[in-house]
């Protein structure tokens, strides 16, 4: 039987080491996730190679350079709110935040670890849509940065909405409410059809919604070439201040 | 260092209209197994999780290794065995120990930890398709990867099978030469009297009795047998040798106690005898753990 040095040697690796290790746990559960995959990967990739090939929806100009950043922007929200509100609903119920809580690694170094979870899937959703996008035709425009910035800030507001429902609502309640709002933002939010063919009385409405600030702010930048559309960056922004202000007060661990 | 590893003192914990710990003071001694005995609802899980920094006490002092429990710096010092779940269904075995023990500065080796409770089959299984008792094992094993000076236990033997049970067994028992402090709740009597250092027995959110095992059953054997309740024992008590003692507690539950030898036997079943009483379960033996909670609370342990 093999003998075990149970002596006590207490003591945290350290904050950098602990963040990485849960980051990378968490990315390896995204990817082996087949449901999630099909929303976050294949989905995305299908709206954009079907819509960009037939000519189901009327955007006047080319219609890959329309939907390409409106399919990253689902995407973003996709991973940032859909995958992660279901994802931490259910660590939730299984008691997994709970047993983490008893662990050296501390709230905000788990925060941390989500977060750098969910940028890295988004960089590989970036680049698998991308390169769709750029085989189908399409030519991006405008600066790269401005475009990162958008998706930053829109990573923090679909973030802060999908950790409030995970925190408060139970995980099946989770499971379908953030299923069924990801139907409607995609359907309602400008993604695949331009917010220009809803009546003229719904698009205040709709353009605050952070999906609609997302994909406007992408295509200003990336089909326009605008440098940096502040309209859209401040809703994001005013999302992701709301959304995670909530999430500080109302989040439960347990 | 002189602090005890747990030390809590008149501890209350209310959910709602109900008291689940009602004025509980307990002590755990470092590098000492503690056990914590008693029912069902009786606040062991209450307990165990305030001192974790899960919960917060309603009223009452609660230390552990001399802080309060929700200290940060008590997290890489104490492990922890939640009584059930806690990792993520579709995480493979290994991988979650290896993940536990990236968060410890000297961890021990996540794979040796694994042959060592069993589980080396098992380290690609994912933690949903484990049976409860290995995935017992997998979160025993979470508890003692970061190499803790204390651990506390909830129910670590629940559910398990005997060889299972008794490679736990064996480990808290090397937890403890090793010097590390070790806090267990559980409900089977045989587990406290085996492991425990002290047991201290808990019913309706307040310690009842405590101390070592042995000081709980008493070194003395003990004549016990069922009957119908009532039966007069005084002139039972007047022809037993002197120093004899003979209770009922609780009903229908009679207890002996003196120089138990076939002198009192044969006077015991005489007795029995002539009051037209047949004795149940009759049988001489040293006290259990059991025994003793049965005549505090007048109700069985399970």
């Amino acid at each position: 039987m093999t003998t075990l040095d149970l002596t006590p040697a207490p003591g945290a690796a350290p904050f950098p080491r602990m963040v990485f290790a849960q980051a990378c746990a968490e990315v390896r559960a995204t990817l082996r996730n087949g449901e999630q995959l099909a929303l976050t990967l294949v989905l995305p990739v299908l709206l954009l190679v079907g819509f960009s090939m037939m000519p189901l929806i009327d955007v006047g100009a080319s219609r890959v350079d329309f939907l390409s950043p409106g399919v990253l922007a689902l995407a973003v929200m996709s991973t940032a709110f859909t995958g992660q509100a279901i994802a931490t609903g259910f660590e939730r119920r299984y008691g997994v935040l709970k047993r983490l809580g008893a662990t050296p690694l501390s709230r905000a170094g788990l925060m941390l670890a989500k977060t750098a979870a969910v940028v890295a899937v988004e960089a590989v959703q970036a680049v698998v849509i991308v390169a769709v996008g750029l085989a189908l035709g399409w030519r991006p425009q405008g600066s790269f940065l401005s475009a990162a910035l958008l998706i930053v800030v829109g990573t923090a507001a679909f973030s802060g909405l999908g950790l409030l429902m995970a925190g408060t609502l139970r995980a099946e309640a989770t499971l379908a409410a953030a299923n069924l709002v990801y139907l409607v933002l995609l359907g309602a939010g400008g993604v695949v059809f331009p917010l220009s063919k809803f009546p003229e009385g719904m698009r205040p409405v709709l353009e605050i919604l952070p999906i609609s600030a997302l994909t406007g702010g992408l295509r200003s930048v990336l089909a326009q070439g605008a440098a940096l559309p502040l309209v859209p960056l401040t809703v994001l922004a005013a999302w992701a201040v709301l959304s995670l202000g909530l999430v500080s007060r109302t989040f439960r661990w347990e | 260092m002189d602090s005890p590893a747990v030390e809590i003192i008149d501890l209350v914990k209310r959910y709602g209209g109900t008291t689940a710990v009602d004025g509980l003071t307990l002590r755990a001694e470092r590098g000492a197994v503690t056990a914590v005995l008693g029912p069902n609802g009786a606040g062991k899980t209450s307990t165990v999780e305030i001192c974790e920094g899960f919960r917060e006490a309603d009223a009452g002092t609660v230390r552990v290794l001399g802080l309060t429990p929700a200290l940060p710096e008590l997290r890489s010092r104490v492990g922890v065995m939640l009584q059930a779940g806690g990792v993520p269904p579709a995480m493979r075995c290994a991988e979650w120990l290896r993940l536990v023990s990236r968060f410890y500065a000297r961890p021990l080796d996540a794979g040796a930890l694994l042959a060592r409770l069993g589980l080396t089959e098992h380290v690609r299984t994912p933690y949903r398709r484990l049976s409860g008792g290995q995935q017992q094992r997998l979160s025993l094993a979470a508890a003692v990867v970061g190499r803790p000076e204390l651990v506390f236990l909830d129910e670590p033997t629940a559910g398990l099978d005997p060889q299972a049970r008794h490679a736990c067994w064996e480990l808290v028992g090397e937890l403890r030469g090793a010097g590390v402090s070790v806090v267990l709740t559980t409900h089977h009597m045989d587990e406290a009297e085996r492991l425990a250092d002290h047991v201290a027995i808990i019913d309706r959110g307040r310690v009842v009795a405590e101390g070592s095992p042995a000081s709980l059953t008493g070194a003395e054997r003990q004549l016990r047998f069922r009957a119908r309740p009532g039966l007069a024992l005084d002139e039972l008590l007047n022809a037993l040798p002197a120093g004899s003692a003979a209770k009922e507690s609780p009903a229908g539950h009679y207890i002996i106690e003196g120089l138990v030898g076939p002198e009192l036997l044969g006077t015991v079943t005489a007795w029995c005898a002539s009051e037209g009483v047949t004795a149940d379960d009759l049988r001489i033996e040293r006290r259990t753990l059991e025994d003793v909670f049965l005549e505090l609370t007048g109700r069985e342990l399970r």
